[in-house]
């Protein structure tokens, strides 16, 4: 089965039967394809006696835990049919994942990306407000997450502009004679959940003291990438979302969920305020004690699946986070598929033993 | 004594200058003044004095009758530990009276204690007591209320003894070298555990020319069961419990918990399935398994798979125990151990197979359930590892000798009196 197939089809068109016979049938075939080409993928498939030919449900099939791309090189591609590398935004010192593509699975998703936002945003290109700094995008070779997010996004933007300068500071009449520029039109704006709460709204605010405002009603704010940080300010999503319209009139705001391993399928958030899994990707909520399937109600870790990944086994994956599925085929917004919400991080271990913990101070 | 002017004055010579002494005003004294450590430099001891078995016995008790230390497990086994009958026993193992020969602690003795095992710092407090030394330990940084049980325990015996007020120390710092560098240039030992990031870090700071160091370092250790001599068990729920104590107590994460497990004799398959369900089922009773665990365990598993380590990953129903089968265990296995009940298991037909995974200086104890006769052998063979062969159950047992270490030996000093 050809990718190909899957992008004629309406991101959010399938219900529940006849997604799960055709994403079955696509991951089962890269489940194949990986353990002819991953010798890893191959040993860990198995170490546990994993035969594609016996799985009639993609919910049986296994999943690597995301930690296993900073562990291991995983590809399933000769070397020189690499054409990026993409890196997940860890901090200093911190192993990162690494992310091998190749042509197809790069172009595969961006096309994804493109079906599943323009759902949101409309198939037109708009101007683009970047709310981020230039200097995140330099190394085209190796990407960060962050890099990823905004080179991915800017493909919907028509005319881009850098919203930040390297120092993190707004610029003020760069905002504005764009603005001016394209006055009456609609404007993306694309940035890191905390980046636009911390340089951007904030500044905002600070400007308005000032007598400076700025009028965004005509904007779409796509935004990623986790409220860890504004849970410790204790900012909610309402009041992200009340506030920004408060200081420049922006009504439109999704968040998403993705994750540098599976670059494409990003899980937008609908005006119900769900996020939502579309046709080319899947979330199964497992329960820690024994990974069995979690009901809907019932909160546990992510499992994702993606029918992207060729050039690296990266189409089934435990994640670190928790989340919980709402329903399936029956948002109140008319998308089909499952829709959940995220509750942040697996909390670290707390292990006792005598270990390096007075050590780790020092690192 | 020194000479001035003709005159012959006694200069008292302070322990800590006015220069060291600021650089601890970094570090809170949880027990113990700062001013006694100051002046003179302490008398030491006569290793096992009766005043110190008196003031242990007594701290036992306080301990033994506390009520908010009896849901303490491991506070109960340290107030055991240190019952007179406990240690005259060690005595008469260790403190051979010889008229030729004098025993004495070796003076000062600097202690860092692990971080995250509430009352290893008494163990090695009372190890340098026991020997006659004066005793400055740090203690974890972390709130244990274990840690304020036994502290409160030890200020009120002390009230009884106050001539060993001088000699116990218990502090409190965060990162600090300079701290580091004042207690070890006093010191006459250092013991320094757990963890070789923790050593080179303290290694930095030096220690005075005579001052001797002992270092517990990063370690692992397994466990051996013969099948049938298992399978003749008359409790094999008591086994269990043996083993939980010995792992899943300290989230297998102590340097004496089993890493894996090694099965001898002829009916393994029978042993593995009975041990591992009954195991399960105390494991499901009375472990707090964190959502994170299972997702690390199975990483591992998938890491040894993809190195090539492992042939199988035991199927298991939950995530309680994660059993990673590997064919040829080699010392190389451990550089990918885990914890919170992640175990490498094998078979063996002769001990001697496991020279591998015991040539190594980081290979600490075996937790044995077989006959002596049998492990000889591997013991005999000049492996670099292997400090210990205990039973099941016993790995965590605390002796004055551990690690290879003979601490008695290693803290005091001998006067040969040849006279």
């Amino acid at each position: 089965m050809k990718y190909e197939e899957l992008l004629e089809i309406a991101p959010y068109s399938l219900d529940q039967s006849e997604k799960k016979k055709i994403l079955t049938k696509r991951l089962v075939e890269l489940s194949r394809l990986h353990y002819e080409k991953c010798n890893e993928y191959r040993a860990i498939s198995d170490s546990i006696g994993f035969n594609p030919d016996n799985i009639d449900d993609y919910e049986q099939l296994p999943f690597l835990p995301v930690r296993l791309f900073k562990e291991l090189n995983l590809k399933s591609v000769n070397d020189e049919d690499i054409v990026k590398t993409m890196t997940s935004s860890g901090t200093s010192g911190q192993a990162v994942s690494k992310i091998y593509l190749d042509r197809t699975t790069s172009s595969n998703q961006q096309k994804t990306m493109v079906k599943i936002v323009s759902n949101f945003t409309g198939s037109n290109r708009m101007p683009m407000i970047i709310l981020d700094c230039p200097s995140v995008v330099k190394n085209r070779l190796m990407f960060s997450a962050r890099g990823a997010g905004i080179l991915g996004f800017s493909i919907f933007g028509s005319k881009k502009v850098y919203a930040l300068d390297d120092e993190m500071n707004l610029d003020v009449e760069g905002l504005k004679a764009f603005l001016d520029q394209y006055q009456g039109q609609k404007i993306l704006l694309f940035g890191f959940t905390f980046m636009v709460w911390q340089h951007f709204y904030k500044e905002l605010l600070r400007l308005r003291e000032e007598g400076i405002t700025f009028d965004l009603s005509n904007g779409i704010l796509i935004h990623g990438g986790g409220w860890k940080k504004l849970v410790n300010e204790s900012v909610s999503q309402e009041e992200f979302h009340a506030r920004l319209q408060d200081v420049c009139g922006l009504n439109q705001i999704h968040d998403y969920y993705g994750m540098v391993e599976q670059t494409g399928c990003i899980y937008m958030q609908c005006e119900c305020g769900h996020l939502h899994a579309s046709i080319f990707s899947d979330v199964i909520i497992r329960d820690p004690q024994d990974f069995s399937v979690c009901p809907k109600g019932k909160k546990g870790i992510i499992q994702v699946v993606s029918a992207i990944p060729e050039s690296y086994p990266g189409h089934s994956l435990l994640t670190e986070d928790e989340g919980e599925i709402l329903g399936e085929d029956d948002c109140p917004c008319g998308r089909k598929g499952k829709y959940f919400k995220i509750y942040g991080r697996l909390q670290n271990a707390e292990i006792r033993g005598c270990s390096d913990t007075y050590a780790a101070k020092f690192n | 004594m020194r000479k001035l002017g003709g005159a012959v004055t006694h200069m008292q010579q302070n322990l800590i200058n006015e220069k060291q002494l600021e650089d601890l005003t970094a570090v809170k004294f949880l027990v113990g003044d700062m001013n006694d450590l100051v002046g003179e430099r302490p008398k030491s001891l006569m290793p096992f004095c009766d005043q110190v078995i008196e003031f242990l016995n007594s701290l036992s008790k306080n301990l033994m009758s506390s009520k908010e230390a009896k849901q303490y497990p491991d506070i109960i086994t340290l107030g055991f530990w240190i019952r007179k009958s406990s240690l005259l026993q060690l005595k008469d193992r260790f403190h051979k009276e010889d008229e030729n020969a004098l025993r004495m602690g070796r003076g000062i003795a600097f202690h860092i204690a692990p971080s995250n095992v509430p009352v290893n710092y008494a163990y090695s407090l009372v190890t340098g007591l026991l020997t006659g030394n004066v005793n400055i330990v740090r203690i974890p940084s972390k709130d244990f209320p274990q840690v304020d049980i036994v502290n409160r325990a030890i200020v009120k015996t002390l009230d009884e003894y106050a001539d060993l007020k001088k000699y116990i120390y218990l502090v409190r710092y965060d990162r600090n070298q300079k701290v580091n560098d004042v207690f070890s240039i006093i010191c006459d030992s250092r013991i320094i555990w757990g963890g070789d990031q923790t050593i080179s870090e303290i290694r930095k700071s030096s220690l005075s020319p005579r001052a001797g160091e002992i270092t517990f370092a990063d370690r692992y250790s397994l466990a051996i069961i013969d099948s049938d001599k298992y399978l003749s068990l008359a409790s094999k729920e008591r086994f269990a419990e043996e083993f939980y104590n010995d792992t899943y107590l300290t989230d297998q994460n102590a340097c004496t918990s089993p890493r894996i497990v090694v099965w001898t004799g002829e009916k393994v398959e029978e042993a593995k399935d009975e041990f591992w369900k009954l195991l399960h089922n105390l494991v499901e009773k009375k472990y707090t398994l964190q959502p994170i665990m299972g997702v690390n365990k199975l990483t591992s598993s998938y890491i040894a798979a993809a190195a090539g380590v492992c042939d199988r990953i035991e199927v298991h129903e939950d995530n309680y125990i994660v059993r990673v089968h590997v064919k040829e265990p080699d010392s190389s296995i451990m550089e990918l151990k885990d914890n919170s009940g992640y175990f490498f298991e094998c078979e063996c037909h002769d001990l001697m197979e496991l020279r591998g995974l015991c040539n190594n200086n980081h290979c600490q104890t075996i937790g044995y359930l077989g006959e002596r006769d049998e492990i000889m052998p591997l013991l005999l063979s000049g492996i670099q590892g292997v400090d210990r062969v205990v039973p099941i159950g016993k790995t965590m047992d605390f002796d004055l000798l551990w690690d290879g270490y003979d601490l008695y030996e290693r803290l005091t000093r001998n006067i040969s009196i040849s006279i």
